[in-house]
């Protein structure tokens, strides 16, 4: 794409621009750690971050976490309680945004991190975790993936977060950040908000394994600022997230 | 720690080493919670002591497990899981999980897959005595449908349908925390995740612990005080019980291990090669450390203090 910029910081990047001022998230793992670090540093001062774990955190971690368990993620924060409690936070609906990923995503948003189907057979992944919690109760989520045709299937063959489907109570996928650009899925279906600088159309339409409304006048991602490029770079000085690739689950 | 022998202990003590509170207390069959604060305080010694004493059909508990599952699976220990999440944070898939689900080596296993919140619903009625919990989570997804322990209810009061997640009931629970007295009672803080629900809906508890200290340093602070000891059968004092895990306060994650474990596991003769090494090959976890080296314990070993505040309990 270009040398100022890794596609995981641009990802980082949108994922943090999702986020709220004053928003209680559920952060989950991996780029969105850095998301919600990045959105508390610039325009969302006062969202709470949740943690299945049990953490519940207003500031940043001190120091690069690997996982959500790691000590830096601990000291500091707001109150570290147990698992139930954050998901019943998440059940009663005090949780505005969820960040949620996947081996593999449908058109109605549905995620499958169970069971893929491989070149020799059914290839088992972790499962859930928390996704599929975050996916039913959260206010709403954004999803972050890689995208490839494999990954991006008409139908998923099992779904562990479920997407939109009728007679859903709350919430459902609403922002999908994928390597190529933003899409909208609000209205069961994918609409692009912006594609990533130098993505084409085509690209992404190649890459879908199923029809995507790319309108004539799409944006382009507006990509990391300076300060916001500086800001993950020292809150993940190695790259460790921004450089390696976008992992599934 | 080597004093610690069960034979020095006081009659009615609890105090153990890990291999006595492993064989007295995890039988073949047995369903084994742990790995319940999810990434940290994983009680690694213990995984490894059971994987050295050869239990059988074991069924293993937990939210998400990072390697420890995998580890055990790969061992051939246990005839089925039910987590929400079986893998290696760090690297992805477990791929001894995959191979035992895929082609069932080295032993066919079954799965019962859940959420983090329906395995601590099942917990957590558990513990409350309660055949089940309702809620909302799940519902839409596949994880709920045809699940054994999975169903749905309507609101006796009239409202929106919900699923009710049936108690799951431990035999055993293993815990690894900061300290506890000889009784059990144990201190632990940082992440919960599910600790306090498994324990409490355990048939026995084992806890490891990185020092066993006085009852009255436990009564000085009866908040931190997650684990009653009357719901503990075992204290283990096991400094380092949890590497490659975290504990906080004491030990920094390890990182490279789980990144090094997900790379030798992704062939059956690796995995092999690596339990023989750092299972088979260890009988305990002082050796273990040893094994790691003095530098590798000097760098996660916590030295800083980041003290709580004293909270005054006078009367």
């Amino acid at each position: 794409m270009n040398d100022l910029y890794t596609p995981r910081e641009l990802m980082v990047v949108a994922a943090a621009r999702e986020i709220r001022d004053r928003e209680v998230v559920f952060v989950g793992m991996r780029l969105p750690l850095l998301g919600f670090a990045l959105a508390k540093a610039t325009h969302a001062p006062e969202a709470i971050g949740l943690f299945e774990n049990g953490v519940i955190r207003d500031r940043p971690a001190e120091a690069f976490i690997y996982t959500m368990g790691d000590p830096p993620n601990i000291v500091g924060a707001v109150a570290c309680l147990g698992l139930l409690d954050v998901m019943s936070l998440l059940q009663q609906g005090r949780v505005g945004l969820g960040f949620l990923g996947g081996a593999e995503i449908d058109r109605l948003g549905n995620l499958n991190t169970t069971s893929a189907v491989g070149e020799t057979g059914p290839v088992r992944l972790p499962g859930s975790g928390g996704a599929g919690d975050i996916a039913s109760l959260a206010g709403r989520t954004v999803l972050i993936m890689e995208h490839e045709p494999r990954r991006f299937r008409r139908k998923v063959s099992y779904i562990t977060s479920p997407g939109n489907y009728g007679g859903r109570r709350r919430g459902g996928p609403a922002t999908l950040i994928t390597t190529l650009g933003v899409f909208d899925l609000r209205h069961g279906g994918f609409t692009a908000t912006s594609l990533h600088p130098g993505v084409s159309p085509e690209e992404v339409r190649r890459s879908t394994g199923f029809p995507v409304d790319i309108p004539a006048e799409v944006a382009t991602t507006i990509p990391p600022s300076p300060d916001e490029l500086a800001y993950i770079r020292r809150a993940d000085p190695d790259g460790f997230w921004t450089r390696a690739a976008v992992k599934a689950g | 720690m080597p004093g610690a022998q069960s034979s020095s202990a006081k009659p009615n003590s609890k105090r153990r080493s890990l291999t006595d509170a492993i064989a007295e207390n995890v039988f073949d069959g047995d369903a084994v919670a742990l790995g319940l604060a999810l990434e940290s305080g994983i009680p690694f010694a213990a995984v490894h002591e059971i994987i050295r004493q050869k239990r059988k059909d074991l069924t293993l508990v937990g939210p998400i497990s990072d390697m420890a599952f995998d580890q055990m699976l790969g061992a051939g220990v246990a005839a089925r899981v039910v987590a929400a999440w079986v893998g290696n944070v760090a690297g992805g898939s477990g791929y001894a999980f995959r191979r035992a689900v895929e082609n069932g080596v080295p032993r066919p296993i079954e799965v019962e897959d859940h959420s983090n919140f329906t395995i601590g619903l099942a917990l957590k009625a558990a513990a409350m005595g309660l055949p089940f919990l309702p809620t909302f989570t799940g519902i839409g997804g596949d994880i709920v449908k045809a699940h054994q322990g999975i169903r749905p209810i309507e609101d006796p009061f009239g409202g929106p349908p919900l699923l009710a997640v049936a108690a799951f009931q431990p035999d055993v629970t293993i815990v690894h925390v900061q300290r506890a007295d000889e009784d059990g009672n144990a201190h632990l803080w940082g992440n919960l995740g599910l600790t306090v629900e498994a324990v409490y809906g355990a048939r026995r508890t084992i806890i490891t612990c990185e020092e066993i200290v006085s009852r009255e340093v436990i009564r000085s602070d009866p908040n931190r005080t997650a684990i009653p000891g009357f719901l503990v059968s075992a204290v283990v004092e096991e400094p380092g019980g949890a590497l490659p895990a975290s504990v906080q306060g004491y030990w920094r994650r390890d990182f490279m291990p789980f990144l090094d474990y997900h790379r030798t596991s992704r062939t059956p003769a690796g995995l092999r090669d690596w339990l023989q090494e750092w299972v088979y090959d260890v009988p305990d976890r002082a050796t273990y450390l040893q094994k790691l080296g003095e530098e590798a314990l000097l760098r996660l070993r916590v030295r800083d203090q980041r003290l709580a505040a004293p909270a005054n309990f006078a009367p």
